[in-house]
């Protein structure tokens, strides 16, 4: 039998929100029967995705991000957009150990993050009008009625 | 996140009790900073027994303080280190640099 859910939030580029994004998302995945290890995987991977989003989207100015989860039947997929200054060079993002701020202290691990915790990484990127990640994760459970 | 300090044998015992993300890592790296430079131990050791979660931005902590107590000639080791955070370590090429132990016994004898 097909199973689909739905949910979206809206929040402002505050770095308070990133805990509060992945707790939402572990809690809306909880449907799924997750084991722990997968919980711990998809907060990880929208941590940094909801991070990027802040710190290079943003950067110090104030914006929205928005957080969608769709579930259809085992898979879950979560898409973090942002509005910001998006990406110039995406395969340059993507690589293990490239930041734009190193200054911060940040590893550029995000997006290698990402991608081994989550089955799917997709990156679409406009410079000056914004990024949206897109992952989803399958989930070894069957989902319940 | 709070932080728990402790000094035993020239080793300043850090224990981390709570979530590790790019919210609280400019107040964490302060504070460590501020502890290594009073307390100016040669070697530092992580406890992360209780760090609920982290994300890449906890590597990045570590990282900055590994390369502040290697020009020293100081060495860093984590121990007690949970199953999901040890994944994102081993990601990190993160133990290529700091040195992992069980528990504070192993890491007090062997550093």
């Amino acid at each position: 039998m097909e199973y689909k859910n739905y949910m979206k939030l809206e929040f402002d580029s505050k770095s308070q929100n990133e805990s509060f994004a992945r707790v939402v998302v572990a809690s809306f995945a909880a449907q799924l029967d997750p084991t722990l290890e997968e919980i711990s995987d998809i907060k990880t991977a929208v941590s940094e995705a909801v991070t990027n989003a802040i710190i290079h989207g943003y950067e110090d100015k104030m914006g929205v991000v928005t957080l969608t989860c769709k579930i259809h039947n085992n898979e879950l997929e979560i898409l973090v957009e942002d509005n910001g200054r998006g990406i110039n060079d995406i395969p340059q993002a993507m690589e293990p150990l490239f930041t734009s701020k190193p200054e911060l202290e940040r590893s550029g691990m995000g997006f290698t993050v990402m991608e081994t915790f989550m089955d799917q990484v997709y990156v679409y990127s406009e410079p000056g009008k914004g990024t949206s990640i897109r992952m989803v994760k399958k989930f070894k459970s069957l989902v319940a009625e | 996140m709070l932080l728990n300090y402790e000094v035993i044998d020239n080793k300043l015992i850090i224990k981390f009790d709570g979530e590790l993300d790019h919210h609280v890592a400019e107040n964490i790296r302060v504070e460590l900073d501020e502890m290594i430079e009073k307390k100016r131990t040669k070697h530092l050791i992580f406890n992360l027994a209780d760090l609920r979660f982290m994300d890449s931005s906890g590597i990045g902590v570590i990282m900055g303080r590994y390369k502040n107590i290697s020009k020293m000639g100081g060495k860093v080791a984590i121990i007690e280190v949970p199953e999901k955070i040890d994944k994102i370590f081993s990601l990190s090429g993160l133990y290529r640099i700091v040195e992992k132990y069980e528990n504070l016994t192993e890491a007090l004898n062997r550093l």
